[in-house]
């Protein structure tokens, strides 16, 4: 069960990536690294967004964001995540939804 | 770019929808903008459409909305590790027009739901982010875009813009939701051949079936897991609190994967091929978690005001609902030459408070914290349920009484008597 891929997943979605403007980051990644113990963001963001680096830095690459708000709300101690819709027109654009 | 408007809606889906639909329809100058490519790119749900709540806006929706199957079964299954017990309940009554609950894509059903506000005389936009609310003192005037001098103004401002509900929190119209508040659910579109699918479910024509889910799978957190059919897909997800996927760092892909290889659902979705892959929040903190919904120039409608019925999984009735009735809130103060003050934008709440809206809400107020604090209710009785519906149709030799005797014992073993009549007492009056 541990073998779950997000990215095969995420490879049967539409994105249309604005790239160079991540629409969430990272407000300060020494939070993340020292005072975040328990780091739900790379676990719960349900795109896998979030990486935890072996040296407790965490990793956040937004191309496969599905604008949930998941990351946002779950960093309820530290609110270190700067989040706003990606510009009108991009991001995940769902065939099905 | 000073053109002013009647009222400004920000987001397509089914409140906003609702609201734009009901105030051009009334001749009123209305805008609305939505930050998708289409309307329906940015939106996700189950996904069940019932139908009272549209007919309340359009009538005749059945003439050329996209429906996908109309519901004639639901089934409710409690499952263990390796099995399920549950109840069906299939009526012919629901196999007579007009059909109460469909199933919908909602890529489609927004876009056509688009087209009829397009067609009522709304200007709709998209591909454009609502980025702020526009104040002057303490008043809503209108909203600021990410488009080229994107400041448009309104009298009123109806904020449709989906569970997150980032510019009532920008304007410090409420705080951020808490993790409690809100379920993640993860969800597929699974496509299989409509004869494969009827002969699966056991239906023909345009007939649909529905499983809602509670037990093992959602791995202790409070939760549950659904499986749709459309016509030539399944839609199957699982949705936990956020605060118990927060707690237990559980990953939600990895729980719906495993979900699907549960013994009781993978041969219904064998050789299907996957599509879609989305994610989306579900605001279920209830009555007691409502932000406030009007203001000075505003309103919120939809899953913006936390307007969901979680134990009856209904959400998207309840939008478009509060989109209509904001919308009439409007009107009547427009026709009256009235201004839309928050004393008198009250009449939305007033209103709303008349309907099945806030009288389910109320109704329910003390469920979820009553989940919350009883997880047990997803973890142990799912196990019990099914052990004693094992110990009794296993054939094997041991006599009925003593079987009896062991269930008995098993249930006050796991839960004690107490524990028992608390449990049935908690849900009576969650209920009541």
């Amino acid at each position: 069960m541990n073998a779950v891929k997000v990215e095969e997943k995420l490879f049967q979605n539409r994105y249309r990536v604005d790239a160079g403007h991540p629409h969430i980051t990272i407000k300060n990644p020494d939070t993340c690294r020292v005072q975040c113990k328990t780091q739900e963001c790379t676990v719960c963001c349900p795109a896998g967004c979030y990486t935890a680096e072996g040296n407790g830095q965490v990793v956040l690459i937004t191309d496969g964001c599905l604008e949930c708000g998941t990351c946002r709300i779950i960093c309820s101690e530290h609110r270190n995540v700067e989040w706003e819709y990606p510009r009108g027109g991009y991001g995940i654009l769902f065939k099905f939804g | 770019m000073a053109e002013k408007f009647d009222a400004i809606i920000v987001g397509a889906g089914p409140a906003g929808n609702a609201a734009a639909y009901t105030l051009a329809k009334a001749g009123l100058k209305v805008l609305q903008l939505e930050r998708g490519e289409s309307p329906g790119t940015k939106n996700v749900q189950g996904a069940i459409l019932y139908s009272d709540a549209l007919e309340k806006i359009i009538p005749d929706f059945r003439e050329d909305a996209p429906l996908e199957r109309h519901l004639i079964e639901q089934r409710m299954w409690v499952l263990s590790d390796d099995s399920h017990i549950g109840t069906h309940y299939r009526s012919d009554d629901f196999n007579k027009e007009p059909y109460n609950r469909y199933t919908i894509i909602r890529a489609q059903f927004d876009k056509w739901f688009s087209s009829k506000v397009r067609q009522a005389g709304a200007l709709v936009i998209c591909e454009t982010t609502v980025l702020d609310l526009v104040k002057d003192d303490d008043c809503v005037v209108g909203v600021r875009t990410d488009r080229e001098g994107g400041f448009i103004y309104a009298d009123v401002v109806i904020l449709a813009d989906g569970v997150n509900s980032l510019l009532a929190k920008k304007a410090g119209f409420h705080l951020e939701i808490d993790p409690k508040d809100v379920a993640l659910a993860v969800k597929e579109i699974h496509f299989l051949p409509q004869e494969t699918i009827e002969s699966r479910f056991n239906i023909s024509g345009d007939e649909g079936v529905v499983i809602e889910m509670v037990g093992k799978i959602t791995q202790g957190m409070v939760g549950t897991g659904f499986l749709y059919t459309n016509k030539e897909s399944l839609t199957i997800g699982v949705g936990c609190m956020l605060s118990d996927f927060k707690q237990q760092k559980i990953s939600p892909y990895a729980l719906l994967e495993q979900m699907k290889e549960h013994p009781s659902i993978k041969p219904l979705l064998a050789n299907s091929e996957m599509k879609e892959y989305t994610a989306h929040l579900i605001p279920e903190g209830g009555y007691n978690a409502m932000p406030k919904i009007y203001g000075a120039g505003w309103m919120i409608v939809g899953d913006a005001g936390m307007f969901v019925n979680a134990v009856h999984r209904e959400g998207s009735n309840l939008a478009m609902t509060t989109g209509r009735i904001a919308a009439e809130t409007v009107i009547e103060l427009a026709a009256q030459n009235k201004p839309m003050t928050a004393a008198n934008l009250a009449l939305y709440r007033k209103s709303l408070d008349e309907t099945f809206v806030m009288k389910d809400m109320k109704k329910y107020k003390k469920m979820p914290e009553i989940l919350h604090k009883n997880p047990h209710f997803f973890t142990a009785y799912p196990e019990l349920l099914n052990r004693a519906a094992h110990t009794m149709l296993k054939v094997d030799g041991v006599d009925k009484k003593s079987k009896e005797k062991e269930i008995r014992q098993s249930f006050v073993g796991k839960r004690s008597l107490f524990g028992l009549l608390g449990d049935a007492f908690k849900l009576w009056r969650a209920f009541e």
